[in-house]
């Protein structure tokens, strides 16, 4: 690393990884749930184990997009950190909020609305903080020597993020409208500025493994962004067809929802071409399949997996159904979780001075998450498509269908204990780096 | 070939231009649509009311309305239609968990009181007028004896 504030990165991708791991013990509760073994109804029911697996994703991606940021931005500006001191106050308040919602929610405390069930108070807290991290990267940014393409994307997709928190805080009366500007944060963050997030820590790994010029991998970002916006805004209409709005978001969530999976396809042939072109050949080959393991995998997850499902005369059927969560693990998963993973394995050796760049453990932490991850999915995906052809086809009542599908949740249980073990073998290889140390320090 | 200044005009006017229809498309969705129609002006306190409960207990969590929602509990945009409001009363003011003597799914025991249930009744009742632009479908080939 070149700048000691950087280190303060590591506490933030730590915190992070042991929330992913709350989440996925969480996980394994709702898929025992799903195949008939509910014994811990008592205490953790289902809509409790939901609302803390899904935070709880949302709060470790975004400690890691900040951890990300107070690794990437002093770098890119050639600045120390504004305020080291308020990153620390900024992390400890968001693991508060974060552990009081987890623990709220176990005693039937939330605005359940589904992704934004945080208690209204709490969300008070997240804008305060949010507010903190982001004066403490713009001042970084802005007294730094350098406003790099990268860092400008990076701080937009965070300042956007904080923006777009807003709407999804006003109370309305009708459903209608309740769930027409929920998904003003939820799809805007996910399909919209969170890619510019995705977008900036890219390019930033991408400049370093590859070595490719940084004038060419900018330019390039801006069309992958642009494509984003442009195909993922108005994408939102799918999101409009059966809520009650109009029914011209049929059409234009349609059309605009089928171009989406073309930014993915653009960022992973960018990703793809880049490590071709490339002539420096960086020795940290776990960030390098970390990297451009999420540009694929968010294309197959987030793009393909999301067209599937996404025309009107489709989605009138699996709107609803298991078919989503089948997209919504491999999307998340490709496209936020791997591209955090992808920067904590390339900036941890650089903070700790331990240079582990290339080891089976890490290897396997790679191959065992991955291919957990696609049995994952395939199983949700054959239990959704059953459910849809029982249920929506056939009418056959919910419950009875529910008890027909049972065993693909074994099948999904078992493809899990897979990629929990490639993500613990992740956590092992975070350990065996050791702690940040000023001794890291390197000149370039 | 692209130019990096081209890329950077490219993604601020494609954000701007597509952000300003959305933002149109939406207060025409809102205003113009959505505050007129019919179902808008039958959102009595007592529909109010059932939403502030669905929202305070997290109903989301299991089940879905409008389709929107969790998929371990049944869709509930037509539960009345389907179930009728006494089954649906009775259910949220039983103090036993539905499905408490299997080893299977069950709902918590919510134990509401005569008003709250009868508040989530009107709010599903109010949900089951919605225009959903035809959402649920009806089953293409309904089986004989299904619910």
């Amino acid at each position: 690393m070149k700048f000691k504030t950087q280190k303060i990165a590591y506490w933030f991708f730590l915190s992070a990884l042991g929330l992913l791991t709350l989440q996925i013990i969480y996980g394994f509760i709702m898929g025992f749930a799903h195949m008939g073994i509910d014994g811990l109804h008592g205490i953790i029911p289902f809509n409790a184990a939901r609302a803390v697996h899904t935070n709880l994703l949302v709060c470790w991606l975004l400690l890691g997009f900040m951890g990300s940021a107070y690794y990437i931005i002093p770098e890119e500006s050639q600045n120390e950190l504004f305020s080291p001191k308020l990153a620390y106050i900024q992390l400890i308040s968001f693991l508060a909020v974060g552990v009081t919602a987890v623990i709220a929610y176990h005693l039937n405390w939330w605005e359940g609305r589904k992704f934004l069930e945080i208690p209204r108070p709490l969300d008070y807290l997240v804008v305060v903080n949010v507010l903190a991290f982001l004066y403490n990267i713009l001042m970084t940014l802005f007294k730094g020597k350098k406003q790099t393409t990268t860092a400008l994307v990076l701080a937009m997709g965070l300042l956007f993020s904080a923006l777009l928190y807003l709407p999804g805080m006003i109370w309305f009366d009708s459903q209608t409208l309740d769930s027409f500007y929920r998904w003003y944060v939820v799809h805007l963050w996910v399909e919209g500025v969170w890619e510019l997030i995705m977008g900036g820590i890219l390019a930033f790994l991408l400049i370093k493994i590859t070595g490719v010029d940084r004038e060419v991998i900018e330019k390039w970002l801006y069309v992958i962004v642009g494509l984003t916006f442009l195909s993922g805004i108005l994408g939102t209409g799918h999101h409009y067809y059966y809520i009650g709005a109009p029914s011209y978001w049929l059409w234009i969530g349609g059309i605009f929802s089928a171009l989406e999976p073309l930014a993915f396809l653009a960022m992973a042939l960018f990703a793809l071409n880049m490590y071709r072109k490339g002539e420096k050949k960086h020795p940290n080959k776990a960030a390098l399949n970390w990297t451009l393991g999420a540009a694929i995998t968010s294309f197959v997850g987030a793009g393909l997996l999301g067209a599937a499902h996404t025309l009107p005369n489709v989605n009138l059927y699996t709107h609803g159904t298991l078919v989503t969560a089948m997209h919504g693990h491999m999307a998340f998963w490709g496209a936020y979780a791997m591209i955090v993973l992808a920067i904590i394995a390339y900036a941890m050796p650089n903070i700790t001075g331990r240079k582990l760049y290339d080891n089976n453990m890490a290897r396997y932490a790679f191959w065992l998450s991955n291919i957990g991850m696609i049995g994952m999915t395939v199983a949700f995906g054959v239990a959704g498509v059953a459910q849809v052809y029982m249920e929506r086809i056939l009418g056959v009542d919910f419950m009875e269908t529910q008890k027909e599908i049972e065993p693909h949740f074994l099948v999904l249980v078992l493809c899990a204990t897979g990629f929990t073990t490639g993500v613990i073998l992740y956590i092992i290889n975070f350990f065996q780096h050791g702690k940040p140390t000023d001794e890291a320090l390197v000149s370039e | 070939m692209l130019t990096k200044s081209q890329a950077k005009l490219f993604f601020l006017a494609g954000t701007i231009i597509f952000s300003v229809l959305f933002l149109g498309l939406s207060y025409d969705t809102h205003v113009n649509h959505v505050a007129n129609q019919p179902y808008e002006k039958t959102i009595t306190p007592a529909v109010i009311a059932g939403k502030h409960l669905w929202e305070d207990n997290n109903c989301m969590g299991c089940h879905s309305i409008f389709g929107e929602g969790a998929y371990y509990a049944p869709e509930l945009t037509k539960v009345i239609d389907r179930r009728g409001e006494g089954y649906v009363k009775g259910l949220l003011m039983s103090p036993t968990p539905w499905g408490e003597h299997t080893s299977g799914r069950k709902m918590v025991a919510y134990g509401f009181s005569d008003e709250d249930a009868q508040n989530l009744v009107e709010y599903f009742k109010w949900a089951g007028t919605v225009d959903l632009n035809g959402f649920p479908a009806k089953p293409k080939y309904k089986i004989e004896g299904n619910k």
